[in-house]
Parts: C-alpha cells; sequence; structure tokens
C-alpha cells in the first residue's frame, strides 16, 4: 500500500473524534441559530443584532477563536468552579459553534423574511397562532434554505476543525500539525485528505436532504439525515471506552516542535513500559501548555526555564541558571501547584544563527559582531520569536537594528536561511540542523539571553503520584544537547525521515533506558 | 330597539390612521344576517381596511366591531379569525399542501380532521373535480386556484364570508362564473358576505346592498336597484357611470 493510504487509514480515531466535534458544534449552533431566527424574524432589532454579532465573529481567524476560549474558560472558572475544563473539547466545541452560527442564521432569517407575503395574510385570515403559523407554514417553506445553511456551516465546521489540535482536542489537524513540524508532507497530506473527504461527505449528505426539503420527497431527507446519523452514532461508538473500568490515562503534551513530539513519545513509552495508560496532546500552542499542565488539562510537559521564567513569572532579569532554576521550582510549588520533576540534562537556548558565509564575510562570531552590519541584514524568525521579551533584551543589549525582519514556521525558518532569504535566523540550540547544516550559533557574551534548561513538569493532579515520579527518573540528567540534536534531525531531515515515535525510543536507547 | 332582530355584524364610530392618517374615518353601521355586501371605492378610499377590521388583520384605533353582539377585539384573534371565512386576490394557497390539505386547515387548526367526502363537497360546491384533491396548487390555472381559495374559507362553517378583491386577477370569463357561483353559494348556504371591490359592475350584479366608499367615509347605502335609479350622490353615480356609459358605447357599436 502507498504511505499516503497507510497514513489516511492510521487516522480512526482522530476522524471520529473530528466527526463528533464538528457534530456537536453544528447541532449547537442550530440550536442557537434557528430560536434566534425565529426572534429575529419578529423583531428587527433582534434581526440586526444578531446578523452583526455572526458576522463580528466570523471576522475573527478560526485559530484566534479558539485560542480565546482559553482564557474566557480559566476567567468562567470563577463562577464555574475549579473542574471547569479549559482545553480540549469544551473551547473547540464552542468557538467551532459560534462560528457554525452565521451561515445558519442567516439563511434562517434571510428565508423568513422572504416568505410570500400573501402566504402570510392566508395564514393570519384563516387563524393560524404564531406557533401554528411557524410549524404548518414558515418552517416548511424556509426548511431548503435552512438546511443550505446547515450543509455550509457543516462544511466550514469540518476544515476549522482541523485547528482544534492547538488546543488540546484530537482532530484531523493533529497529522497535519505534526507532519507540518517534522516536514512529513505525507502526513500533512494525509490529514487534507481525510478533512477534505469528511467535507465532501457531509456536503453531498445535506444536500441530499436540502434537495428533498426543496422538491418535497421525504425519501430523500430522511436517507440523508439517517446516514449522517449513522457516520455520526458510528463515531460515537468507537471512541467508547468497552474496557470497562479502565484505569485513568497520563496525558502527555507537546509543543508543535519535532523536539516536543520526540521526547513525549520518549516519556510515554517509559510510562508505558511501567504499566500506565498514556495518551498524547500534541501541537498545543506553547502559551497554552503550561496552563494546561497547571489546571491538569495535561498531566506532563516538558519545557524551558527562560521560557517560564520570561513568560509565566513575567520576569526580566537573569539571575544565571540555578537561581532561575530553583526559583521557578519554587513559583510552581507555591503558584500552580505543579511539579518541576527536574531537568532533562541539555539546554534548548534561543540563539542567533548564520550560515558559515555569513559569518565569513562579515566577521561573526559574537552577536556584538552583528551589530554593525545588521542594517544590511534580514533577520527571520519563528511566530514567537519577535513578540518575545528574549528579543527585546537581545536587540537592546546589543544595539541591533536589522534591515528587514520576516516571520517563518520552525520549519521554514531553516530553508529561509540556506536559501538567503533570511541571513540570521532565531535558532534553537538543540535543533539537529544547526549541526547538519554546519550554521554558526553567534555567541552572546552579555548573556542577553536566558539559559533554556529543558524540566519536565507535573500537573497537580500527578504531582504526588510515587510510581509515575519513579517510572520518570531515569529520564533526569540524561540527555545531553548533542543526543538531543541528532534525534531531532532524524525527524526534521528530509531524506529517511523517522516518525517522532522511533526517534524517542532510539533517544531511549542512546541514554541507556 | 326591542323586536328588531340584532345586527349580526356591526360598526361603531370605526377609524383607523396610519401615522396619523385616517384611512377609516368614524364609520357606524349595521349589517343583518343574510345581505351581501359589497364595498366599492376608488384605490385608498379605505374599504379594505374597513373590511380587515372585522378580522383582525387590521385593529382599528378606535371604535369597536360587533359580531353577533361580540366585540371582535375580546380576546385573541386567532379564534374570532376562525370563525370568518376570507378571501382575498392573493388567494394565498399554500405551495407546499395539495388542494385537500389546504381546504382542511381550519378544523386542523382546531385539532378536527376534514372526512375526505367532505372535502369532495367542497370541491363540488366551488365546481372543481373532487379528483384534484391531490394536486398541488402549482399545478391549477388561476380561476381554480380561486375556487380552491373558496373552498377553504367555506370549510370552517363560518357564516360570514369576507372578500377582498376576490376576482380581481381572474380573467372575465372566469371572474364571471366565479361571481355567480359565489352568489349561489352565498343563498345556498345561507351566508353573510362583505365584497370588497373596485368594479361596480360586478358590485350591482352579486350585491344586495352597496357601500360606497371615499376618503375613508362611507358616501352612499343602497340598492343595486336604487343606485340604477339614480341615488346615492355624486360619487356612487360616478362610479355606476361607467358600466353604463360602456355598456351604451356596446349597444352603439351593435346597432
Amino acid at each position: 500500500m502507498s504511505p499516503l493510504l497507510d497514513a489516511v487509514l492510521d487516522l480512526g480515531p482522530q476522524l471520529a473524534e473530528h466527526v463528533l466535534l464538528c457534530a456537536s458544534a453544528v447541532a449547537l449552533g442550530i440550536a442557537v441559530a434557528l430560536p434566534l431566527a425565529v426572534w429575529a424574524s419578529r423583531s428587527p432589532t433582534v434581526a440586526r443584532f444578531a446578523l452583526g454579532f455572526a458576522s463580528l465573529v466570523q471576522t475573527i481567524p478560526a485559530l484566534a477563536l479558539l485560542a480565546l476560549f482559553f482564557p474566557i474558560l480559566l476567567a468562567a472558572r470563577s463562577v464555574f468552579g475549579e473542574d471547569l475544563p479549559t482545553l480540549g473539547f469544551l473551547p473547540a466545541w464552542l468557538a467551532l459553534a459560534l462560528y457554525a452560527l452565521l451561515p445558519i442564521l442567516r439563511n434562517a432569517v434571510t428565508a423568513l423574511a422572504n416568505l410570500d407575503d400573501e402566504l402570510i395574510e392566508a395564514a393570519d385570515g384563516l387563524g393560524m397562532t404564531a406557533w401554528q403559523k411557524l410549524r404548518l407554514v414558515q418552517a416548511p417553506l424556509a426548511a431548503p434554505f435552512v438546511m443550505a445553511g446547515i450543509r455550509t456551516a457543516s462544511v466550514w465546521t469540518i476544515g476549522a476543525a482541523t485547528l482544534a489540535t492547538t488546543i488540546g482536542q484530537r482532530s484531523l489537524g493533529d497529522p497535519i500539525f505534526a507532519g507540518l513540524q517534522t516536514q512529513n508532507w505525507v502526513l500533512v497530506l494525509a490529514g487534507c485528505v481525510a478533512s477534505a473527504g469528511l467535507a465532501l461527505v457531509a456536503d453531498g449528505l445535506f444536500g441530499l436532504v436540502e434537495r428533498g426539503f426543496a422538491s418535497r420527497r421525504p425519501a430523500l431527507v430522511i436517507t440523508g439525515a439517517l446516514v449522517a446519523l449513522a457516520g455520526i452514532a458510528g463515531a460515537a461508538a468507537s471512541t467508547m471506552d468497552w474496557r470497562g473500568d479502565a484505569p485513568e490515562s497520563v496525558v502527555i503534551g507537546a509543543k508543535s516542535f519535532s523536539e516536543q513530539y520526540i521526547l513525549a513519545r520518549a516519556i510515554g513509552s517509559v510510562l508505558q513500559d511501567a504499566g500506565f495508560v498514556v495518551e498524547y496532546r500534541e501541537g498545543l500552542g506553547s502559551a497554552v501548555v503550561h496552563n494546561a499542565v497547571a489546571s491538569s488539562a495535561i498531566d506532563i510537559s516538558v519545557d524551558y526555564t527562560g521560557t517560564l521564567w520570561t513568560n509565566t513569572l513575567e520576569r526580566k532579569d537573569n539571575p544565571g541558571r540555578n537561581a532561575m532554576y530553583d526559583e521557578i521550582v519554587r513559583w510552581e510549588q507555591e503558584n500552580t501547584g505543579a511539579r518541576v520533576l527536574g531537568r532533562l540534562g541539555f539546554e534548548n537556548a534561543y540563539g542567533l544563527a548564520v550560515t558559515q558565509e555569513t559569518a565569513a564575510r562579515y566577521g561573526l562570531a559574537t552577536i556584538a559582531d552583528l551589530a554593525g552590519v545588521a542594517p544590511q541584514l534580514t533577520i527571520g524568525g519563528d511566530p514567537e520569536w519577535f513578540e518575545r521579551p528574549e528579543w527585546n533584551a537581545v536587540r537592546n543589549a546589543y544595539g541591533l537594528r536589522f534591515a528587514d525582519q520576516r516571520t517563518y514556521s520552525p520549519t521554514f525558518m531553516y530553508n529561509a536561511l540556506i536559501s538567503g532569504e533570511a541571513d540570521v535566523i532565531s535558532a534553537y540550540t538543540s535543533d539537529g540542523r544547526i549541526a547538519a547544516q554546519d550554521l554558526v550559533v553567534l555567541e552572546d557574551p552579555r548573556e542577553a539571553l536566558p539559559s533554556y534548561d529543558a524540566i519536565v513538569l507535573l500537573s497537580p493532579r500527578v504531582a504526588d503520584d510515587t510510581d509515575l515520579i519513579e517510572a520518570l527518573q531515569p529520564l533526569l540528567g540524561s540527555i545531553d544537547v548533542e543526543t538531543m540534536r541528532e534525534a531531532n534531525f532524524t525527524v526534521d531531515r528530509q531524506d529517511n525521515k523517522w516518525s517522532p515515535e522511533r526517534a524517542g525510543k532510539w533517544l531511549l536507547e542512546q541514554v541507556g533506558i | 330597539m326591542t323586536g328588531a332582530p340584532p345586527a349580526f355584524l356591526r360598526f361603531e364610530a370605526l377609524s383607523k390612521s396610519y401615522d396619523g392618517v385616517r384611512a377609516v374615518r368614524d364609520v357606524s353601521l349595521s349589517i343583518r344576517q343574510g345581505e351581501f355586501v359589497a364595498l366599492v371605492g376608488a384605490s385608498g378610499s379605505g374599504k379594505s381596511t374597513l373590511l380587515k377590521c372585522i378580522n383582525r388583520l387590521v385593529e382599528p384605533t378606535s371604535g369597536r366591531v360587533l359580531l353577533d353582539g361580540e366585540d371582535v377585539l375580546d380576546g385573541a384573534a386567532p379564534p374570532v379569525r376562525r370563525r370568518i371565512g376570507y378571501v382575498f386576490q392573493g388567494i394565498g394557497l399554500f405551495p407546499h399542501m395539495s388542494v385537500a390539505e389546504n381546504i382542511a386547515l381550519t378544523p386542523r387548526l382546531v385539532g378536527e380532521r376534514l372526512p375526505d367526502a367532505r372535502i369532495a363537497e367542497l370541491l363540488h360546491l366551488v365546481e372543481l373535480d373532487p379528483a384534484l384533491a391531490e394536486r398541488l396548487p402549482a399545478e391549477l390555472s388561476g380561476g381554480q386556484r380561486q375556487r380552491v381559495g373558496v373552498a377553504r374559507a367555506l370549510a370552517g362553517d363560518s357564516h360570514l364570508l369576507l372578500m377582498d378583491e376576490p376576482f380581481g386577477a381572474l380573467d372575465p370569463i372566469t371572474r364571471g362564473q366565479l361571481g355567480e357561483r359565489v352568489r349561489r353559494l352565498h343563498d345556498e348556504l345561507e351566508l353573510t358576505t362583505v365584497m370588497v371591490t373596485h368594479d361596480m359592475a360586478e358590485a350591482l350584479l352579486l350585491a344586495t346592498r352597496v357601500l360606497v366608499m371615499d376618503g375613508g367615509g362611507i358616501v352612499a347605502d343602497e340598492t343595486p336597484a336604487a343606485l340604477l335609479a339614480g341615488a346615492g350622490g355624486e360619487v356612487a353615480q360616478a362610479l355606476v357611470e361607467v358600466p353604463r356609459e360602456q355598456a351604451r358605447q356596446l349597444a352603439g357599436l351593435g346597432g
């Protein structure tokens, strides 16, 4: 079989959860949109307000809308209690339902507004109550248009739901994000094929229902609806836990870059060997991960001291490597209840990297050397870099002024450097491509960039789980930066690419576990 | 008042204003059971507004309408409307329902099922083939559709039939036939009928009593014979003159 087919066929669980997520989001959208449309048909003010709001929501990029629900739900915990999930299904469901609202609402409002005046006069003249008029006249006549709106909403939702991966909800976005980060285009394609295929199926089925309503053929309506319901029921059945009292699983989170995928799989494999049931939430936004582990939405994450220091503790000083680590351990214990289990042994710091040719041409060895030539150069960074305090710190410490700055996904950043689109990039020191492409990481004599020890964080839920801590103990202090670089490169390289799973196993072998 | 039968339908000082413009001005009159009343007037004379005050499609600004001694404004509108047959120019057959379903609607609204035999009888009354019962309105001609409209208005066993320009959109032949049929039904079923029309000839041919409206008020209240004899005043006579002049011209052509 072809690798693409293999990859698509591996997506069963993601497909099932994707179907359930979209079905429940569209269902919620319908449940809100239809009563709202009826109300709007009786009040022009409500119509203006509801359509205005739905259109406004539509202008928010789907990714941002999904991300916004994390802080909204965090704030809602003050009302609903600490058990309210802030990641995963709930925020994805709410955000996608909001997104599904507009097409359904707009079609329903338009259909109700454009019903023939004569039919409304006849309905009133015969003595129908408002409810009878809705049930006997307005609803059946608006049905094909409402169905067209539901159809559009479903197709949009199926596409947008791939973004739910970034907030920890399993979806067909998993292979897309994983593939994008590890340059595994077969995975990306598999995710796209599956999601597009699902959208086509939904479009076809709801098109059948729509035609059935329009041509008054109930058989078409029932066939389309039954097949759609059967698909949803099948998806629900496949995600059910048939084992009965299965042990609660440990959820391992990963940000969206290769090292995180590999370490998540390595940790998962160690825990599985120790008898734990493991789940992965991969491709999470970097800012989301810490909140997720602090709120026990995930149980284990690998983070970096410098990242937590600036983003979470909001500190601007640089007290040195060990002091920083100790302070983070104390801070987590006091403020979130999460446990810093320990350091993995390597650092993944931000550094500025150039090619050998650039280094030779301008005589660059340290960031200080860069200051004089920066106005002729273009700097590339990942989407976070230019927003991070480290960028400000290093720019101010060395007085850097670049000719231009560009943003790339981590994967494309290295390609941009090699192809000359960018002259300097914000590299990660554990990145396998530094060695493989023989890049020069400029030294930081003024220590503007903090240290980035990789550390393992445990959520409050598992912070005192001695079996789990014991199982993970051998990993601590065992991974040096060269080994990590090599493991990262097996996933990042163009040829003979490994899966993060395989790279994780290889990493464990190298460190003797 | 003792001894005289109470009026079946009674307007008391009825007025209706739209944004300060008075469409109906202070109309008071009584209609007895069995009358066929035509409301005639130019566009904007207030005749449709007056008619729709009866079944509350229009709510009056002041005054009241009594039907069988009861104020139609008491309580909710739907029960009042179900007691009144309503036929209008737009017809308003529901396109997603068959002819039979359209006719059976009024009983259905109060949870009753109209027997097929009664549907066939109603179709027969308006001179339609009962085989049309299962057709959709889109498959019928304009005249057939308005016949179904009349059958639907009669299905609720109401004794009051309101018609707003009922034949306005039909071709002249159909219009004449259906008008005559409705007049015979009015007699056979002992209905009280109020019909709005701008066509004085139609009013003279069908009605037992013609009310002429102008500027929101009633300016003439006469029998067809009295109108033809010159009664009713200037506005009424101007309207009567139209068909009379046409008849003279036709006679001249024939002569």
